[in-house]
């Protein structure tokens, strides 16, 4: 059968054959290494196209409809301008850190998808504290928001980065207790087993309403985790013209501008596995033949039209809802979310020790 | 309060008030020294209570400035014209601002575009003009400005 | 002005918002003093489009300096030219046919629609809504449409001539307003599901920016400013001008003195002025739509002040004639330029992020500002 992993052993077994252990190692990394960055900018490309069609949609207006097939190219062409276009650098800037940040934004968001099962028994490392890996090196995105907003030496950008530093270090937090539920309902870490433990039902069916309380909470954290509106506050273009890329220019204000998308892909990945079960197809307890049809699309199918799902979800948010105040977003955090989403825990703490799940 | 009624009592607060009727509203010409103290009665007066000034502006005669200042009151609904006659070469009075706020803004326009200076403004500035207009006046009827204005 | 920006000794932030500013909505300056988040001065640097529109109007006969006034306050052209031709007609003491009357106050209000439109979708996207600003334009589409065939222009009108309009309407005028109508009752809940019901947007407004009546007086604010904070300044109300004493409508008031309670202002109005088209819009009188005037106008010496409500307050016109045919001495008393100067008051001690939501429910349009 057609699948990722199989295509992914069958090049391993000729790999094994043709070369020593080592150099297929290698040849193996690079491989991984390659399809990370073609993956990267297939997101971005995809991403960008999709959000801008998306608010056409929801702004009853056509959208790019120019370049390509409906516009389709459209974003491929930003990129080629970006490219091309000069990378400034201000002269009062700090030169190295201005130009290491958004590199760094870049490189967090490729490692994050490491653990991600893409398909079934499709993963770059399925380590066993994925779940973990994941919160820990997201928490280094907001090194590189405050590495841009220093180094500017601009007040808007100096702003911004500050506001980003007090939201994304405060709503980690809420993000992290709503995915250690689904670690305390399951019982690992690892992405795989966690996964598989949703054979015969998601999370968010399993867990009753505790599952779904943390779900909601993992949405609002993660939009407010990626930046994205109505928690725009870091770069709120109405107050602070473009908050911590206020100086950034051609390709570097680009490496942003994608890492800011696929980090969005990336904790929609997150939300699907954690919550939606990842690659494992609708299942409905005892009814084997429709059991059966939705085993027939193929799992990778449902990973990204789940994630997707998600990410639609998040861009309808930013499409509609106004701005919050600084204020009023640490106030959401520390007065509501965090207190919810620690009785949450330990709610379902109860549950996954009394079993009352499913 | 009717334009009578009003008269009577302006001149009461202010024996050296001239009137000039005919226009929509009665106007009241004062001498800039007396302008002060009679805008505080105007404001503060619970028959009269002009609390609102809706315009500020002056008028360059060529020969002397005169200042216009139109009140209202919003709870009697009565309207008058208060103007003064100040010197062209050293236009000189007391602001309003303390007693009407929005005179602030409006005195500094008129600062900028006729170089009326105004006694004790919190803040007399140039507004709407770049730097560099200091004492430029446009709005002066002999102000000339050979590479911006453009004579029809 | 170079000192002022930076920090001060006391470690406060100055920054500057504008003069290209996405929150300005045009070429406004303000710098403001920062306390972290928190502020503690504004200083409003105008100028920046300032024209000169007074002395330029000193040159310019009465019959033309109507149309450079429709460059003031763009979004209420309309009103501007209306105000100025009632301004020349007081002075010429001529009477203005029923029908161009009717004409007037329809085009006023429909305008008077349309701004408050573009308000809205504005105001959202100063607090981070994009998607209202799209669906205020497809309205507001439907109005500069019926300007543009009625009139010839979409945004500066210049319908206006001192005895009444320039030319009659077009044919199709009662269809499309009808139209437009329907269009706008079946949509305007939309205004109140996606924005005004919002509790995101609610807690951004209420209780921001808060305006004393006394203040508003002081400062001379006028229009939804001022009703905002429970002041009856209605000019159609309080000194009719053509045939507002006869037509039915309610002068929307809200005690609130906030951010929300100017917003809320703007949203009632718009839909008394659905109410006022709606009683005209059937009844428009046969007749002239211009009285007959002179070629050449000459205003009697004199003084002639009026004053009309725009959408954003009251526009006051004052000129002095010397019996030419040019206007002595002009002068516009623009509703923004008083309601700009609160911004300071209200603005202190609130955080940057409600600032633009003020300057949004002050509804400021910089070329009014300027002039």
């Amino acid at each position: 059968m057609w699948s990722f992993s199989h295509i992914a052993n069958e090049i391993h077994e000729w790999l094994s054959k043709t070369f020593n252990p080592t150099l297929t190692l290698i040849i193996e990394m690079v491989i991984a290494g390659v399809a990370v960055i073609g993956l990267f900018a297939a997101l971005g490309l995809v991403l960008v196209i999709m959000e801008r069609k998306v608010s056409a949609w929801i702004q009853i207006r056509l959208g790019p409809n120019r370049v390509g097939s409906k516009g389709m190219l459209q974003s491929l062409a930003d990129t080629l301008k970006l490219l091309v276009k000069e990378g400034l650098t201000p002269n009062g800037a700090d030169k190295i850190m201005f130009n290491l940040a958004p590199f760094i934004a870049m490189i967090v968001a490729m490692l994050l998808m490491a653990p991600i099962a893409f398909a079934k028994d499709f993963q770059l490392w399925d380590l066993n504290i994925g779940v973990l890996y994941v919160s820990a090196v997201s928490s280094i995105m907001v090194i590189s928001i405050l590495m841009a907003g220093w180094s500017s030496n601009n007040k808007y950008s100096l702003m911004g980065a500050m506001r980003s530093g007090a939201q994304i270090v405060s709503y980690e937090l809420s993000a992290g207790l709503s995915i250690l539920s689904i670690v305390v309902l399951t019982g690992s870490l690892q992405v795989s087993d966690i996964i598989h433990s949703q054979a015969n039902g998601w999370w968010i069916f399993k867990g009753h309403i505790p599952a779904w309380i943390a779900f909601v909470t993992f949405i609002i954290a993660v939009t407010a985790e990626t930046n994205r509106a109505p928690f725009d506050l870091a770069e709120a273009e109405s107050e602070l013209t473009a908050g911590f890329h206020t100086e950034y220019s051609g390709m570097k204000f680009a490496l942003f501008f994608l890492a800011e998308y696929v980090n969005v892909f990336i904790v929609c990945a997150i939300g699907a596995t954690l919550f939606l079960g990842g690659w494992m197809p609708f299942h409905i307890g005892n009814w084997t033949a429709f059991n059966h049809v939705m085993d027939y699309i193929p799992s990778s199918v449902w990973f990204f039209g789940k994630t997707f799902f998600l990410i639609f979800v998040i861009m309808w948010f930013r499409w509609t809802f106004p701005r919050l105040r600084i204020d009023q977003l640490l106030n959401l955090e520390w007065k509501y979310l965090l207190p919810i989403s620690m009785i949450n825990l330990l709610l379902v703490t109860a549950m996954a020790i009394l079993g009352w799940h499913f | 309060m009717q334009n009578e009624e009003l008269k009577a009592k302006i001149t009461e607060l202010l024996s050296a008030a001239t009137f000039e009727e005919g226009g929509e509203w009665l106007n009241i010409n004062v001498e800039p020294a007396d302008w002060l103290p009679l805008a505080q009665q105007l404001r503060n007066d619970t028959s009269l209570y002009f609390d609102y000034l809706f315009c500020l502006t002056c008028i360059d005669w060529k020969t002397h400035l005169t200042m216009v200042y139109h009140l209202s009151s919003t709870k009697h609904r009565h309207n008058i014209v208060i103007k003064s006659k100040l010197d062209r070469n050293k236009p000189e009075i007391q602001t309003v601002s303390q007693v009407w706020k929005t005179a602030e803004f409006h005195e500094r326009e008129v600062y900028e575009m006729f170089g009326v200076n105004f006694l004790n403004h919190p803040d007399l500035r140039l507004l709407i003009l770049p730097d560099g207009w200091e004492g430029k006046n446009p709005l002066r009827k002999d102000f000339e400005d050979p590479i911006n204005m453009i004579k029809l | 002005m170079l000192e002022e920006v930076g920090t001060t000794t006391e470690g406060d932030l100055v920054i500057n918002v504008g003069p290209q500013h996405p929150a300005t909505h045009g070429v406004l300056h303000l710098v403001i003093t920062l306390n972290g988040e928190t502020i503690k001065k504004v200083e409003p640097h105008l100028g920046f489009i300032h024209r000169s529109i007074e002395k330029m109007c000193e040159s310019l006969t009465y019959r033309q300096f109507i149309y450079v006034t429709s460059r003031m306050d763009y979004l209420s052209s309309h009103i501007n030219n209306h105000a100025c031709a009632l301004c020349v007609e007081k002075g010429l003491q001529v009477e203005i046919p029923p029908r161009a009357q009717v004409i007037r106050v329809l085009m006023d209000e429909l305008t008077r629609i349309a701004s408050h439109e573009l308000w809205w979708g504005a105001m959202a996207m100063d607090l981070g809504a994009f998607t209202p600003f799209f669906h205020a334009f497809r309205e507001r589409e439907g109005i500069n449409d019926i300007m543009e065939e009625t009139c010839g222009a979409r945004l500066t009108m210049n319908y206006m001539v001192p005895g009444g309009v320039m030319q009659d309407l077009h044919p199709n005028f009662q269809k499309k307003v009808k139209e437009f109508l329907q269009l706008y009752k079946r949509k305007i809940h939309e205004y109140d599901e996606l924005v005004t019901g919002n509790i995101i947007f609610q807690n951004r407004m209420k209780g921001i920016g808060y305006l004393s009546p006394e203040d508003a007086v002081s400062y001379g604010c006028s229009g939804p400013t001022a009703r905002g904070s429970g002041v009856s300044s209605d000019i159609r109300k309080l000194y009719p001008y053509e045939i507002y004493d006869k037509l039915e409508f309610d002068e929307v008031l809200e005690n609130g003195g906030d951010s929300f309670a100017r917003y809320m202002i703007r949203i009632r109005e718009m839909q008394q002025s659905v109410r006022i088209i709606e009683q005209l819009i059937d009844n428009i009188p046969e007749g002239d739509f211009q009285a007959k005037t002179k070629a050449v106008l000459k205003l009697p010496k004199g003084e002639f002040y009026t004053r009309v409500e725009t959408a954003r307050g009251e526009l006051g016109v004052y000129i002095v004639s010397e019996g030419g045919t040019t206007p002595y001495r002009i002068k516009f008393r623009s509703p923004g330029f008083s309601n700009l100067s609160v911004l300071d008051h209200i603005a202190r001690g609130s955080k940057l992020g409600d600032l633009v939501a003020m300057m949004g429910t002050l509804d400021l349009v910089i070329p009014d500002i300027d002039r």
